[in-house]
């Protein structure tokens, strides 16, 4: 089985490397590339993503031919897809962090600051939280409910269809932070920074 | 609940770890990516390593221990000490440190948090503050504590928010290696008047002094190297004892 790390200058991808690799040892391949083919031909594919919505996305559109390549792997294809942090939010309609920038519209939401209530809350959201479960997801099989995430973000992701929410966390508000819509998958913790937790979450991702 | 996080820090020169966990069954107490491994596997929420290399020619060997922790390693790893550009940053990135902590740099050339956290997002980009009291405020002081800058620390943390930095990891000189407790005043002085996450630094001795970093100096992380190290305390008793003053943590 190959799983292919999307390499699109997203900034600092080391971390998602070590732990998939940690996780497959020998059992699975994991590729690291940009390379269309490699992509469409991949079994699975993780997407991540660190900065801003803008720029993670004006990363994905200066390679030639990678979002489509994506959409016909993630939409025609159905084959599995995990985002992470930006690499989630990135499945939105439409962000606004720096400016509105249009998102690849795979999960219908939109992306937006969240509310610190007039400075209560420190942004960015940086630490361990708790996820909140609510919902079967194939990716937190065998996590218990309440286990340890570690985040890092200033902006949340806000679907239209509620049904795809798989966990939330309490910062502020409550914060979509999993979530699986048919083959996509997506968090906005970091899996690879979460120790053992985290570790699991990516080999149910690798397992499916 | 967000987890008020502890942060053990490691010394390392030309490599080695300077001052380590004293474990008898240690295999080679001067290894960081070991030390490091304790650590997380005993619980820690990041961890740290400041790069106390004084010579040029030895400054590489910091990549390879970041490197090679990284692989072993699955919480956040913070690199600091000798970070001077955009180029030092990413070569730390790409070895694996999810965050660098800036300091020198940052005051010298505050173009270089502009820039980084631009080009690499704020979550990875911490400005280390390096503070002492003079009279009524607190001064900024540089390379490793030897320079002082006489800008002020509290004016000088608003502008490195507002530069882009996700963190400041606030340590104060006066406390440093005391064992006498964090200077409480200086950290919520520079907390409450900045949005960004403060990290607790310098002067810790005792758990208590853990809780008043968090409570009195309205920390949302407290860093510390000597309580950890010799055994003195685990992580996991530091955990226990936030956790029986109230204080949320993960355990």
């Amino acid at each position: 089985m190959n799983v292919t790390i999307v390499d699109y200058n997203s900034g600092n991808i080391s971390s998602v490397i070590n732990s998939f690799k940690e996780v497959a040892k020998d059992k699975v391949n994991i590729e690291v590339t940009s390379d269309l083919k490699k992509i469409k031909f991949s079994d699975k594919v993780v997407l991540p993503g660190q900065g801003s919505f803008k720029s993670c996305v004006d990363a994905l559109n200066k390679i030639n031919g990678l979002v489509d390549t994506l959409s016909e792997f993630a939409i025609n294809d159905k084959k599995p897809l995990l985002g992470i942090c930006v690499g989630l939010q990135m499945f939105a309609d439409i962000g606004y962090e720096e400016t509105e920038t249009k998102g690849l519209g795979w999960v219908s939401g939109k992306v937006s600051k969240i509310d610190n209530q007039n400075g209560k809350f420190k942004l960015p959201h940086i630490g361990w939280n708790q996820i909140n479960i609510v919902k079967d997801s194939k990716i937190l099989k065998d996590i218990e409910n309440n286990s340890h995430m570690y985040f890092v973000h200033s902006y949340e992701f806000i679907p239209n269809d509620k049904n795809v929410i798989s966990a939330k966390t309490d910062y502020s508000s409550n914060i979509v932070c999993s979530v699986e819509k048919e083959n996509i998958f997506g968090t906005q913790f970091h899996p690879e920074k979460s120790d053992k937790t985290g570790l699991k979450i990516i080999d149910n991702f690798i397992s499916l | 609940m967000l987890k008020n996080r502890i942060i053990p820090c490691l010394d390392v020169k030309n490599g080695r770890v300077v001052k380590g966990i004293n474990f008898v069954d240690l295999k080679d107490a001067g290894d960081p990516v070991e030390q490091a491994k304790i650590y997380s596997d005993g619980g820690a929420d990041e961890i740290c390593f400041l790069d106390i290399t004084a010579s040029n020619e030895n400054r590489d060997t910091i990549y390879d221990v970041v490197e090679k922790t990284s692989k072993k390693c699955f919480v956040p790893l913070t690199v600091g000490g000798g970070i001077r550009s955009v180029v030092d940053i990413n070569k730390l990135l790409n070895c694996g440190a999810d965050k660098v902590s800036i300091n020198t740099a940052a005051v010298q050339n505050p173009e270089v948090v502009i820039e980084s956290s631009k080009k690499f997002g704020s979550q990875c980009i911490v400005v280390a503050i390096d503070a002492k009291k003079n009279g009524d405020k607190w001064e900024i002081f540089t390379h490793g504590g030897r320079n002082n800058s006489g800008m002020d620390a509290i004016e000088f943390a608003k502008q490195m928010e507002d530069s882009g930095a996700g963190e400041l990891l606030v340590t104060s000189m006066d406390r440093d290696g005391t064992q006498v407790g964090y200077d409480i005043e200086l950290m919520s002085n520079i907390s409450l008047k900045v949005n960004i996450p403060v990290i607790a630094s310098g002067g810790v001795g005792n758990l208590d002094h853990l809780v008043d970093g968090i409570k009195l100096g309205n920390a949302s992380a407290v860093l510390a190297a000597s309580i950890f190290h010799y055994g003195k305390h685990s992580l996991k008793e530091a955990k226990e004892y936030l956790d029986s003053k109230g204080i949320p943590v993960r355990i």
